[in-house]
């Protein structure tokens, strides 16, 4: 944390209040302190900086001290709209200084140019509200190449020939390839597929005050201890409290987005650690709050102006949820991969990346990359293949045999919008604070699951 | 119960590495709402003790195939037990506390706080090396990695 960001009163108006400080609202709170702009960042969860980022798993992966709260913070899930929606930890993302991009994987390569208009190329996709973006590749290439040298990326121009023209080269040279790296390129090869260096939002050389990567193992579902994951945190927050004209405020959990009687945004309520609550004037409140809890925010903030929520008028609000569909494939090999140690993927492929409807029978596309995502008592607890004891010799042999041996195949896939699936408030169960839980509604569309399947078809 | 967990064969086992004393601190930290789960359970253990080994005064007095024979009947998901890939909240019943406290006792960071993995011989038992910061090559198959090779033009498909 910069020591001398401003101290803005909650009844001065500030120009904007950003909404969460994770990959979207840590860029905005650098790209308008920069300009001139005097920005109040509300995040939800705790300042924490590279001191709490242990390698602790029950710290961090058990009690989630970077995620929200399954408890004081409930979702509910149901699959239709008819069915009554139980209570089911349905989102898990960021809660702190940095959000998701703290503890995420930091796969980072670009959307392809056919992303932006896939609709105009495959037509209708029945039951789907599938449709082209807005923009097109074109017009967002500048941003990516500044976001890629703002942020840190490291990665390897031109190695993967699917990969969309890049304006300028990564700044960093790739990360050292890892066991699973060698044999998933070896493999891939030999079929015809052109693997390439992941590009990851990590440093692979020291870069802006920060360190490159020291390959602890440590990475998926924790935070960098070294400032070398090109998180909000250690990337461009820093940037924006340079200026002296943005604070971050901590420990604030944003419930309401106020409007004055043009209608017109006036601020944002929060409470604060101690469940009082503020309301922090601004002229635009800027939402950063993910897919789930900015939805949820726009519903929560309905009042009798706006009957069906704020930016509501369509009614589409949460509506046409799309997750990304995942496939996993694990593989074990006779010597140690030692794979513990590094990132998480250092090869990815895009071969299949756009699919032919007419070719293959169904609508989507994705990458397969090379990674191990475990951690020590993470594997033990769920990385040993099914059958396996869990407990006594049979499973210490098991587990100090597969530990170094295992890698995974893992498939990242396309999800298509359903009206149906969506984020809503859930009409009965409430969380710590009083306020209606989120509640998900979430069926696969067909086609996401035969492409999982045609995807670990392929890993296999 | 940690000892036929994790047993002590070729390599250290639970009770090399301390995990008992990882429990003892565990029930007083960060899992203090598990003690009930303990006392209740431990005294279920004595029962079944009892029930399957008349003659045998206690767990601690069992011989080892005893000890597991126990255990055996206490593991109420040994044939479907598939752990949650992220395990919130935990399973709730005794057997599978203890089990899930053994593993972390036996596995966690062994320069944590939580003083479990006593020097690291856990990680040493799955070959995971005790450092946190490592250089390629990292095992056998990268060893003799050539470096990066571009695809020849001619197999590029655009």
């Amino acid at each position: 944390m910069i020591g001398d960001q401003p101290k803005y009163k909650t009844s001065y108006e500030v120009d904007f209040v950003i909404v969460c400080s994770g990959a979207a609202g840590g860029v905005l709170a650098k790209e308008l302190s920069t300009n001139g702009f005097r920005v109040v960042v509300l995040e939800q969860g705790p300042y924490l900086t590279e001191s709490d980022f242990s390698h602790d798993e029950i710290k961090i992966l058990q009690e989630g001290l970077l995620t929200n709260h399954p408890e004081l913070q409930p979702n509910t899930f149901r699959k239709t709209v008819d069915e009554q929606a139980k209570q089911q930890r349905a989102v898990a993302y960021g809660r702190c200084v940095g959000g998701t991009s703290v503890h995420f994987a930091a796969n980072y390569w670009r959307f392809h140019e056919n992303e932006f208009k896939e609709r105009s190329k495959v037509g209708a996709v029945a039951g789907t509200g599938l449709a082209d973006w807005p923009i097109t590749y074109a017009e967002l290439e500048p941003y990516y190449t500044k976001v890629e040298w703002e942020v840190g990326v490291s990665g390897l121009d031109g190695a993967s020939p699917f990969e969309p023209p890049h304006s300028k080269p990564y700044p960093m040279p790739p990360l050292p390839v890892k066991c699973s790296g060698v044999i998933f390129e070896g493999a891939a090869r030999k079929l015809g597929w052109h693997p390439f260096p992941s590009p990851l939002a990590i440093l692979s050389q020291p870069r802006q005050g920060r360190s490159a990567c020291v390959n602890c193992g440590f990475c998926w579902g924790f935070g960098c201890e070294v400032k070398a994951k090109s998180s909000s945190l250690a990337s461009v927050i820093p940037m924006a409290e340079r200026t002296g004209r943005c604070e971050i405020r901590p420990n604030c959990y944003v419930y309401r987005i106020e409007t004055g009687a043009t209608g017109r945004v006036t601020g944002a309520l929060y409470f604060d650690l101690q469940r009082n609550s503020h309301l922090q004037k601004a002229k635009a409140v800027i939402l950063c709050a993910n897919g789930a809890e900015t939805p949820r925010l726009l519903l929560l903030s309905s009042n009798r102006h706006f009957s069906n929520g704020l930016a509501n008028s369509s009614g589409l609000v949460g509506k046409y949820l799309m997750l990304s569909s995942a496939g996993r494939t694990v593989g074990l090999f006779e010597h140690p991969l030692n794979d513990y140690k590094g990132f998480t993927a250092s090869r990815v492929l895009h071969d299949f990346y756009e699919l032919d409807p007419q070719r293959v029978g169904f609508y989507g596309g994705g990458a397969l990359d090379a990674r191990f995502s475990y951690t020590p008592y993470f594997f033990a607890l769920s990385g040993l293949p099914p059958g396996t004891p869990s407990w006594g010799t049979g499973f210490k042999n098991a587990l100090s045999h597969n530990f170094s041996r295992t890698m995974d195949i893992h498939s990242s896939g396309t999800s298509l919008p359903v009206e149906k699936n969506s984020f809503s408030l859930d009409p009965d169960l409430k969380d710590a604070w009083g306020l209606p839980a989120l509640r998900m509604t979430y069926r696969d569309h067909p086609d996401d699951l035969k492409l999982v399947n045609w995807l670990n078809d392929r890993a296999l | 119960m940690a000892a036929r967990i994790i047993p002590t064969d070729g390599t250290p086992g639970a009770r090399e590495a301390g995990v008992i004393y990882f429990i003892d601190r565990a029930l007083k930290t960060f899992a203090s709402e598990d003690q009930g789960i303990y006392s209740e359970g431990l005294a279920k253990l004595q029962d079944r003790v009892h029930e399957l080994f008349p003659g045998v005064d206690k767990f601690s007095a069992a011989t080892p195939e005893q000890q597991d024979q126990v255990l055996t009947s206490l593991d109420e998901h040994i044939t479907s037990f598939q752990a949650p890939f992220r395990p919130w909240p935990g399973m709730r019943d005794f057997f599978e506390t203890v089990r899930q406290h053994t593993l972390a006792g036996f596995l966690i960071d062994p320069d944590s706080d939580r003083g479990g993995n006593r020097d690291g011989l856990g990680w040493k038992a799955i070959g995971r090396d005790r450092e946190h910061a490592f250089q390629p090559p990292f095992g056998y198959y990268d060893t003799h990695y050539k470096g990066w090779q571009p695809v020849s033009e001619d197999r590029r498909k655009q």
